[in-house]
């Protein structure tokens, strides 16, 4: 008895585990439904999912059960005398009042869970996340740190010429890190176009509208890595910017913050002369660049340099990548092109990563002009924008005294 | 053969279809004073609000109000609040500035365009000073405070608990004819 | 005498001149509704496989996951084509394209209305679709934002060549509103005596709403893409948050014509299959008076839900819950009309000739797509699905065995009636059984894709999508080469290869149509006909 109890059990298990789905680590070649995830929205929305599923089923085998049925003995071919009847009204009414009645139930636990959606109560994290042409940018706004988080897949897999890793397109760079069960709100907003921010684990999905500020929460239950992407089609790169979000302990998390560079560092530390940079040889400048473009600027800019005139110029024989002054190449890249596409890159490259990139443009596709450019001559650059600001009196702020 | 004309019906339709047409240009006032009215964009008031002195403050309620600061399309400015957060009774007066900052070598003009969160807010948020209400121009390196000043209306909602007024800055040298 | 009667105008056959210029300058300023049906159904073909030929380069790109074939760029310019041409050039003109043939026929008029402005209704379109076409080719690309051309990335952010499918897209606009005006008027005032409302056959119903929807909502869609216009030269700021305006905007207007749209497109289709059904069950329809109203119903109804595809943007809770209830409410209506074809099949004698075929995989296969659809409509569910392969397989499941598969059985069921031939039934059947086999191996597992975490419009994908992604390229592949079987069928049959075909082609079919010879005269009903 007991074992036959077990047995049971132990089948049960096997099945929820089964259809759950969330307690793979790895991901699931084959996963069919929804993620239950980790959060309590994300269940609240996978049980809506599946009460919707059970429902449509059963209707489903209602009505398709009626047809089939009468597709197998209503034929012609087995004698069966065409019945003239084409209406009643009776049942007409009643096909029309039962699914009337079920949407109504349906209604009631979809409305439940859409209000617990809404929920602007105080949050113990809240992160900024703004969407970029091709990637996110957090802010931990009481922390006082601000990054970028890039896919970090080379290029070379996503061209096939390296074997594939195991999160392959859902690897970045830099992670966003929260804290088990606090309550995280994200701000969502944008740079450009519409993206959006989509973690199926967590149940969070919002779209990052430019000029507007939406929020959205999660209250993540157990420690893990989520990964996600963005979910509005935002241009060339939409498929290649992944989110990652990992959730830690309480002390981890503290711990994490502890490390991270603070803004106000940042800024400090730009204020500095050129610091002792390293001398890179033409090898690595060539090869870091080659890396770099092939995954970030050949969006745009194509692979071979070519570009896609008007909208993207062409690098391949350029007066910018072929001509001088060297420092105009390197400021297009820190600082963008006002009213383009080229956006500016400052905050997201270091010094070496804008070396090597204005290295290779000068050297590849035949442009050849044998220019090495040394960390040390970006961080010049870099200075030479930098000055102290004149403080000046000029607001304009309307308003009544 | 007796066909009747279709002259009215023709007409009628026609009317309808540039009716329709119409309608999807007032689409545009529609949508913004609905938005305006119902205030469920985020949108807070584009011209100043006085400050009613009279206003009694609600010392029981305490709401936290959050300021984000974001540019768009990499604009070259560096734009933050120089206060990240307060905690403020609905009727009470509140000031604080943002810093905003002209990176570039070039004079430039900007316009920030505010968003509130939860959108629903938006309408108890009352501004009697924004930089938000005009362009603001700097020349190439310059910087300056720029203030904000606004109270929340008693009639606030008691389920809101927090607000965060989040701003981004969009260039419009070109528009402004810089 | 009774020649007269009975047979009008048959020696009277379509003027055409000799040789090339008479075959063109025939086509070209031909005012008759036979010829003009022909010429959209025949553009809807071309498109059809211009339209697939883009699917199966989507396909061949996603059957793996890396770079294969094509550059993310150009992926995105193949999205943006294929859906526009599917939409605006193969099932807007093919519904159109049957309405001209039948409606006149099935009420008893000698053509259209406005014959001349139906000629000219047709004949921008080809102009349009070569510019759209033609964008492809511009410098900066074609394209590349998705059919729902969201702002700012259609605007600001667009390529050059954006202007002119504005351009093209208002010509198609222009095209849909004046064949509906055409339509509306040929329903209304040229029906023959006898023939009131509530004797129109259901086709000729649905289409009646479908071109009064389409009065309604394609104007606007002029305004949504003429204020893009206006932002990328006249500097507005409709979509621009800078200026004032609200990329939010132009989701809301764009919306408020795109779901109406996505009722135009099926109501013809439900028409049809009303039409199929009770002629191959050769029993009438069950519960006419309530289809027509459920028809109305689902119209009205679309004109309210437009939101429900914009439930992640941030609009407020009572927005959300208002078109949540809306939506999930169209459930009802058009629930009615499945129950009333299944119980119009029931207890009749049914045969399953081709069009028959396609008729009933409609059924259940449609079905399906509105089972995905409810569960779309629920808020928080749905921000689960929101932008992910869910969608691209719910909104597939009721266009392609839905709307395509309703097409083909228009097609099959009137090919042997406009041409005099019965179509070749094996092949008519290969065509069936291979497509209906291939599109739900290439449709179905979409919905695991986006459960398990895959947006759309991407040419390049995690790892673990990838068994999935196979199967439905494969199937993709089975499916478009299947469809060259029904090119052939078709082109065999105008040929006039086939048997020869009485009036009444099907045994169970009722309608004026059918008391036409096959094929009717190139002028018929120039006498009214009397009406039992």
């Amino acid at each position: 008895m007991l074992s036959m109890l077990n047995v049971c059990k132990s089948i049960i298990v096997l099945c929820a585990t089964f259809a759950s789905q969330a307690i793979w680590a790895k991901a699931d070649h084959w996963q069919m439904n929804m993620y239950k995830g980790v959060t309590p929205l994300s269940q609240d929305m996978y049980d809506l999912h599946m009460v919707a599923i059970v429902i449509c089923a059963i209707i489903g085998i209602i009505v398709f059960g009626v047809m089939i049925y009468a597709l197998l003995h209503h034929r012609k071919s087995k004698q069966h005398k065409p019945a003239s009847f084409h209406d009643n009204t009776r049942l007409e009414i009643v096909w029309t009042i039962i699914p009337f009645l079920i949407l109504f139930g349906l209604a009631i636990p979809a409305t439940k869970v859409l209000i617990r959606l809404e929920d602007s109560a105080e949050s113990d994290v809240t992160i900024k996340v703004v969407g970029h042409q091709w990637k996110w940018q957090y802010q931990y706004l009481d922390q006082g740190i601000s990054y970028f988080s890039n896919l970090s897949t080379p290029y070379a897999q996503i061209e096939n010429k390296e074997p594939k890793g195991e999160w392959y397109l859902l690897e970045v760079d830099r992670e966003v890190v929260v804290p088990v069960h606090r309550k995280i709100r994200f701000l969502v907003t944008s740079n450009d176009v519409i993206h959006s921010w989509w973690v199926p684990e967590l149940g969070v999905k919002r779209d990052a509208i430019p000029g507007f500020m939406h929020e959205a929460w999660a209250r993540i239950e157990k420690p893990g890595v989520y990964r996600g992407q963005c979910a509005e089609l935002c241009g060339i790169n939409h498929a290649y910017m992944p989110i990652v979000v990992r959730a830690v302990s309480d002390e981890e998390f503290k711990d994490w913050v502890g490390k991270q560079t603070k803004i106000e560092d940042k800024y400090l530390e730009s204020q500095d002369k050129p610091k002792d940079q390293r001398v890179m040889t033409r090898a690595e400048l060539m090869n870091e660049g080659k890396a770099k473009y092939d995954l970030i600027c050949a969006a745009c800019h194509k692979q071979d340099g070519t570009g896609l005139s008007p909208l993207y110029p062409a690098l391949k024989g350029s007066s910018v990548a072929v001509g001088k002054p060297i420092s105009r190449h390197i400021e297009i890249i820190l600082n963008g092109v006002s009213g383009t596409a080229m956006q500016p890159y400052r905050e997201q490259f270091t010094d070496e990563e804008i070396a090597a990139l204005v290295t290779y443009e000068r050297n590849a596709w035949g442009n050849n002009t044998n220019d090495i450019i040394q960390p040390a001559d970006v961080a010049t650059v870099r200075q030479g924008n930098t000055q102290q600001p004149k403080m000046v009196n000029k607001a304009r702020a309307g308003g009544l005294r | 053969m007796a066909v009747k004309s279709h002259t009215k019906l023709i007409v009628i339709l026609s009317l309808l279809t540039l009716g329709m047409f119409g309608f999807g240009f007032a689409l545009v006032p529609i949508y913004n004073s609905l938005c305006k009215a119902l205030s469920i964009n985020g949108k807070t008031n584009p011209e100043s609000i006085a400050y009613d002195k009279d206003t009694v403050i609600q010392k029981d309620r305490e709401i936290l109000v959050e300021f984000v600061a974001t540019n768009n399309s990499g604009v070259p400015w560096a734009f933050y609040p120089t206060t990240k957060k307060i905690r403020v009774h609905p009727g009470e007066i509140a000031r604080l500035s943002f810093y905003a900052e002209n990176k570039s070598n070039h004079k430039m003009t900007v316009q920030a365009i505010p968003s509130v969160t939860p959108g629903l807010a938006a309408k108890y948020l009352k501004k009697t000073e924004c930089f938000c209400f005009e362009r603001q121009t700097l020349n190439g390196h310059e910087a300056m405070d720029m203030p904000l000043l606004f109270h929340l209306d008693t009639d606030l909602p008691d389920y809101i608990k927090t607000i965060t007024l989040a701003y981004t800055l969009f260039d419009v040298s070109q528009s402004a004819g810089n | 005498m009774s020649q007269v009667l009975t047979h009008d105008d048959e020696h009277h056959g379509p003027e055409q001149g000799k040789g090339v210029i008479g075959f063109i300058k025939r086509w070209l300023f031909t005012t008759n509704h036979k010829d003009i049906g022909t010429l959209y159904l025949w553009l809807a073909m071309l498109s059809f496989f211009v339209g697939g030929g883009m699917a199966l380069l989507i396909r061949a790109e996603l059957f793996e996951p890396g770079k294969l074939f094509v550059d993310p760029n150009f992926f995105n310019q193949m999205t943006t084509m294929h859906g526009l041409i599917m939409l605006f050039g193969v099932v807007m003109p093919a519904f159109t394209g049957l309405a001209n043939w039948q409606i006149p026929m099935m009420i008893g008029a000698p053509d259209m209305a406005l014959p001349r402005l139906n000629n000219w209704s047709f004949w921008i379109l080809p102009f349009a679709f070569c510019l759209l076409a033609s964008t492809l080719f511009h410098a900066g690309g074609g394209p590349n934002f998705g059919w729902t051309m969201y702002a700012p990335l259609s605007t600001k952010y667009a390529p050059p060549s954006t202007d002119f499918m504005i351009f093209a897209i208002h010509m198609m606009g222009l095209s849909s509103i004046m064949g509906s005006i055409n339509i509306i008027a040929t329903i209304l005032n040229m029906r023959a005596p006898g023939m009131t409302m509530m004797r129109l056959p259901m086709f000729v119903w649905t289409w009646l709403i479908t071109a009064f929807l389409l009065i309604a909502i394609m104007p606007v869609l002029a305004g949504a893409v003429t204020m893009m216009l206006a932002d990328r030269h006249f500097g507005t700021s409709f979509f621009d948050a800078a200026g004032g305006g609200d990329p939010i905007l132009f989701q809301h207007v764009f919306w408020f014509f795109g779901h109406p749209e996505v009722y135009v497109l099926v109501l013809p289709a439900f028409g049809v299959i009303s039409e199929v059904i009770p002629t191959f069950s050769r029993k009438p329809l069950f519960g006419y008076h309530f289809m027509v109203y459920a028809t109305v119903s689902i119209a009205l109804l679309s004109f309210i839900v437009w939101a429900h595809h914009m439930f992640t943007t941030g609009i407020p809770l009572g927005a959300e819950l208002f078109f949540m209830y809306a939506t999930m409410l169209i459930a009802v209506p058009t629930g009615i009309k499945v129950f009333n074809w299944v119980g119009t099949m029931f207890k009749g004698a049914m045969t399953f000739e081709t069009p028959m075929l396609f008729a009933v995989a409609f059924v259940f296969l449609f079905t399906i797509g509105g089972f995905t659809g409810l569960m779309l409509s629920l808020v928080p569910a749905d921000y689960q699905y929101q932008d992910s392969y869910f969608v691209v397989g719910h909104f597939h499941y009721v266009l392609v065995p839905g709307v395509i598969f309703a097409l083909m059985s228009a097609i099959y069921y009137w090919l042997p009636k406009w041409t005099g031939h019965m179509y070749n039934e094996t092949m008519g059947k290969w065509h069936f059984w291979l497509s209906v086999i291939s599109v739900n191996i290439l449709f179905f597992p979409m919905h695991f894709l986006g459960l398990a975490g895959m947006p759309r419009r991407i040419p390049d994908y995690a790892l673990q999508f990838t068994n999935f992604n196979m199967i439905a390229t494969v199937g993709a592949f089975v499916f478009g080469i299947s469809q060259l079987l029904f090119l052939y069928n078709v082109i065999r049959t105008v040929r006039k290869h086939g048997k020869k075909v009485d009036d009444r082609v099907w045994e169970g079919s009722h309608g004026l149509e059918w008391t036409l010879p096959s094929p009717p005269p190139y002028h018929s009903f120039s006498t009214p006909p009397a009406i039992h």
